[in-house]
């Protein structure tokens, strides 16, 4: 029987998890580095690996844009090549959003960027199959296939996509861009594919040179990554937990 | 009629003779690269290089594998050409690599619509280019 790659089986996950922990029990004295290695420059990315992101909303300082600064660095967005669009039509990968309890007065701030969803409702919706979910379970759009319709946009319920609407000049080498594309938070994945040691994304990096340190990046199928602890002994949730789209993004006090 | 049919001969011998003067076609200049070799054999790539480079940006966009051979990023470094001020010309330019041929033979291209058509360009540079076009914009009217 041929069995279909692609296929989503939980059950086959459960069991690799069961055998993953089988084998920690097994050789108790061997010590299984969980540093987020980065795969051989050569090899495709397997489902071995989900990356994630986690956001501590607590440790995130209102009005400080480093991460949203650091990405458009990164990725070359903001460059002065979207001249005629209005300030909300532009591209913007992370957005700094504020939020406010109204009955205590709280106030929380956060990154709010593409959620990496393991059901992601824009590539449900795409009709080309540009938008897609890597193996490693990030969600990217291939732009030689987006004819720009905009379906994604409207299916994300995180407002995590932008379009461009004009002519780029100034893309970077790494990360391609261009008129009448879709495009979103791509985790920085020339840094995740990197050879060596996958890098932090430039957000994260940026958070940790801030001092704010209130985003981790890493593998969320690594029970010893850093993130995995993270999310093990600390409470953390979903933004619109109740659509059940797993986001591969999650936040810690809101 | 015999008037129109002599006009017609000599017309005739005027374009012939005309085309004899365009014999020569003129050939594109494509500048070489600055590799010892390329990572195909010449003839191969003239004829495949779209089919490498579309079968690597698969790869890479949907797999990460992320190697050079066959990359546009690693066209790119290779066959970069500057311009009389030692800056590598973008796409813009008839002087580009790419444009050196396709624009002789009419092909348009859209992988620069997109892709970057200079090497390293990374977010440090672009960064610099920026505040290199605002001091300019500064200095300027507006």
């Amino acid at each position: 029987m041929i069995e279909d790659k692609n296929k989503h089986d939980p059950n086959r996950r459960k069991f690799i998890g069961a055998s993953a922990v089988a084998g920690l029990t097994l050789a108790p004295g061997v010590s299984l580095l969980s540093i987020a290695k980065a795969k051989p420059l050569d090899e495709a990315v397997t489902s071995e690996k989900r990356w994630g992101l986690l956001i501590d909303t607590n440790k995130c300082a209102s009005g400080c844009t480093a991460c949203v600064d650091a990405c458009n660095q990164e990725n070359g967005l903001n460059r002065g090549d979207e001249k005629e669009a209005r300030p909300e039509q532009k591209a913007q990968w992370i957005r700094k959003v504020d939020l406010r309890n109204k009955e205590t007065g709280h106030e929380v701030s956060l990154p709010l960027m593409c959620q990496h969803c393991e059901h992601p409702p824009c590539v449900d919706v795409c009709p080309t199959g540009a938008s897609f979910k890597r193996a490693d379970g990030i969600v990217l759009v291939d732009k030689h296939i987006c004819i720009g319709c905009r379906y994604c946009m409207m299916a994300c319920p995180y407002k995590a996509r932008s379009f461009i609407h004009e002519e780029l000049l100034h893309q970077v080498e790494y990360a391609p861009r261009g008129k009448g594309t879709v495009e979103s938070c791509t985790m920085c994945v020339q840094r995740v594919d990197a050879k060596g040691q996958a890098r932090d994304p430039a957000c994260v990096e940026a958070c940790n040179q801030e001092g704010h340190k209130a985003m981790f990046f890493g593998d969320l199928k690594d029970q010893d990554s850093e993130i995995s602890i993270q999310l093990k002994n600390f409470s953390s949730s979903a933004i619109r937990e109740d659509l059940q789209l797993n986001p591969g993004v999650r936040y810690r006090g809101i | 009629m015999k008037y129109l049919r002599n006009m017609s001969i000599l017309i005739l011998l005027v374009l012939l003779g005309s085309t004899s003067v365009f014999a020569e076609t003129p050939k594109p200049y494509i500048p070489k690269g600055n590799a010892e070799k390329c990572v195909e054999p010449t003839a191969d790539m003239r004829k495949n290089h779209m089919k490498y480079i579309l079968h690597h940006r698969d790869e890479t966009m949907h797999e990460g594998i992320r190697t050079s051979k066959h990359s546009l990023k690693a066209c790119i470094n290779c066959h970069v050409v500057k311009d009389d001020t030692g800056t590598p010309v973008n796409y813009k330019s008839d002087k580009h690599f790419c444009n050196s041929c396709h624009h002789y033979a009419s092909v348009q291209i859209d992988c620069f619509d997109c892709h970057a058509s200079t090497p390293g360009q990374t977010g440090e540079t672009a960064s610099m280019i920026d505040s290199v076009s605002r001091v300019s914009a500064a200095g300027g009217k507006e």
